[in-house]
């Protein structure tokens, strides 16, 4: 059974068509990419599945029920977790305050403490800042408290929005790891990515989205090889 | 010296230090209208229960700006919501006379409505957008009030009401000289007790606010409203308890006020009010409840002993030079500017604005 089932999705600002009806097949465990050129549409997909947009039309299915209109809010708490662009740091929240935030919709007390073991085991770097405020964390170390705090809120399907943005090749390959653990550990990863390589090459399958249509989808060694993605994205 | 130091730190840790600390503020809170009276005469203690009132409206904007970072330029409209509340149920205007126990609530409940009217059309608004729309709404109410006096005579219009009744908890007046095992309360002395007794309880449910749940997502809308949501924050209800808690505050104050005064009118609650309490809020330290009550004791207290400039002139000089109104507000706006410019954080900063003001200085 998909975890996430998106048909004919349309979001609209004010006129404009950003997404024009799009399907998406998200399953258990998967790790999925939706790669696309500047303005095609990715992030706003992404907020509509996060319920940060109403679409306009089509409809969202997450676990079988219909999604389309319910708050950001209430999707956390059925494991709908976005990290948002440009990572959303709260800057002057210390390391450790980031991530207690992120358990926000819940109070169990022993269960937030070893989830924060956990993401402490994962990035040892964080533990070290664990004091200092986060806006005073580099690109990358911020990029890992996103994903720690969103892991706090306890992932069933985890939204990725630009993870590799304005980072270092070398730190974008970490990150990458990372999100292939994270995946490997059991939870359902969309990512959306300008980088199609990077993300293709670390993803299952993946989608192509093109002023606000998917015009390919694919395995993501199919998608690599493919003459048309080869030339639009990867340059080659 | 050094010695000193430490021994001092390590007694302040004590837990028995504390509670000696407490007990010796709350010693001193209790003994201040007197020793005021007596050095300083009757009308100081006025002063006192006006900087009382103004705590409690700092505190209360507070949650608004401090807390859930959403800047508010009419507040004063929820002082004068409570403060005409109180008046319209409680003199010959009407003809009401409910008791002060039903009222202090209801004066809350009722500028708790009025700050969700404001809050929820300006859900979607932030920074210098909500600030011009509360900016307008604090007009309005005010201009509102100024005008009820026809077709139907509500507010009394410029004129305002007055004979409101005094604050009474039972048969005890608070407008009255009482004797108390021997000692002589005037009325300034006996509002005091009760102004500082609510002022306590609203510093205590600040407190609670700002460590509780609702707190953490105020601080969280405040930093960044998109992450807010995608912690599952439900920024629109806890924005919407900032303005609801934030007003109450401001309703509770301003039935006091009204029941203390025995006169309000539109004048009260001018554009002028709601600018002050938000400088105490900002001079003190946004979000930072001990900074707040700090920067509302000083800008009620400073503008006070600038009167004092009036008779130093004429001692100094001769006669007055300049009028001592006009100067009160040029030092007033020269000590903000400067405490600004050396404490721009406030003065007694939160340890998170901190944090933001150390981090400026560093890149």
């Amino acid at each position: 059974m998909s975890l996430l089932q998106v048909r004919d999705l349309k979001v609209s600002y004010g006129g404009i068509n950003a997404v024009k009806g799009i399907n998406l097949e998200i399953h258990k465990g998967e790790l999925v990419a939706l790669i696309g050129a500047n303005g095609a549409g990715k992030t706003t997909t992404l907020r509509a599945l996060a319920g940060l947009e109403h679409p306009s039309g089509g409809t969202i299915h997450y676990q079988g029920h219909s999604i389309a209109h319910q708050p950001t809010h209430q999707l956390v708490k059925k494991g709908l977790v976005m990290v948002p662009e440009g990572r959303g740091i709260f800057g002057r929240l210390t390391v450790e305050e980031n991530l207690y935030m992120g358990a926000y919709c819940y109070d169990d007390t022993s269960q937030i403490a070893s989830d924060m073991h956990q993401v402490y085991a994962r990035f040892p770097r964080l533990q070290e800042r664990s004091h200092q405020a986060g806006g005073t964390l580099s690109g990358g170390e911020q990029q890992m408290l996103a994903i720690g705090r969103a892991l706090m809120s306890r992932p069933q399907l985890l939204l990725l929005d630009e993870p590799s943005m304005g980072l270092a090749p070398l730190i974008v390959q970490k990150i990458f790891e990372t999100i292939r653990d994270i995946a490997a550990e059991g939870v359902t990863i969309l990512l959306v990515e300008q980088n199609a390589k990077l993300a293709l090459e670390n993803s299952h399958r993946g989608y192509v989205l093109e002023s606000g249509l998917i015009t390919l989808h694919d395995d993501a060694k199919s998608l690599l090889s493919n003459e048309k993605v080869r030339h639009a994205y990867l340059g080659e | 010296m050094n010695d000193l130091l430490t021994h001092w730190r390590k007694f302040k840790r004590e837990p028995y230090a504390v509670w000696l600390g407490f007990a010796l503020i709350g010693f001193a809170l209790v003994l201040l209208p007197f020793a005021t009276d007596a050095a300083m005469g009757r009308s100081w203690v006025r002063i006192l229960d006006h900087t009382l009132l103004y705590i409690m409206l700092a505190l209360g904007l507070n949650i608004v700006v401090g807390f859930a970072g959403l800047l508010d330029l009419g507040y004063v409209a929820f002082f004068a919501v409570g403060a005409y509340l109180y008046a319209l149920l409680a003199s010959p205007q009407f003809g009401l006379h409910l008791p002060f126990w039903t009222l202090l609530p209801l004066g809350a409940l009722v500028a708790c409505m009025f700050g969700v009217l404001l809050g929820a059309p300006t859900l979607r608004l932030r920074g210098d957008y909500l600030a011009i729309v509360t900016l307008g709404f604090g007009e309005i109410i005010r201009i509102f009030l100024n005008n009820l006096n026809a077709p139907v005579n509500i507010t009394n219009g410029p004129q305002g009401l007055n004979m409101i009744d005094p604050i009474m908890l039972g048969d005890f007046s608070f407008s009255r000289t009482q004797q108390i095992l021997g000692i002589t309360f005037s009325s300034v002395h006996n509002y005091y007790y009760l102004f500082l007794a609510l002022t306590l309880l609203i510093i205590f449910i600040s407190i609670r606010l700002e460590n509780s749940r609702i707190g953490r997502a105020w601080v969280a809308i405040r930093e960044d409203e998109v992450a807010a949501q995608a912690m599952g924050i439900n920024t629109r209800n806890v924005k919407l308890l900032a303005f609801a808690m934030g007003a109450s505050f401001g309703g509770v104050s301003g039935g006091l006020f009204a029941g203390f005064q025995g006169f309000v009118s539109p004048e009260s609650f001018h554009l002028t009010e709601s600018i002050m309490v938000l400088c105490m809020v900002v001079l003190g330290g946004m979000g930072h409840i001990p900074g707040v009550i700090l920067g509302a004791v000083l800008l009620s207290v400073l503008p006070e002993a600038l009167r004092y400039i009036g008779p130093l002139e004429e001692a100094l000089f001769g006669r007055v030079i300049v009028d001592p109104s006009d100067l009160r507000l040029l030092i007033l706006g020269l000590a903000m500017v400067l405490i600004m410019l050396l404490r721009p954080a406030g003065l007694w900063p939160s340890p998170v604005q901190r944090r933001e003001f150390a981090h400026h200085d560093k890149s």
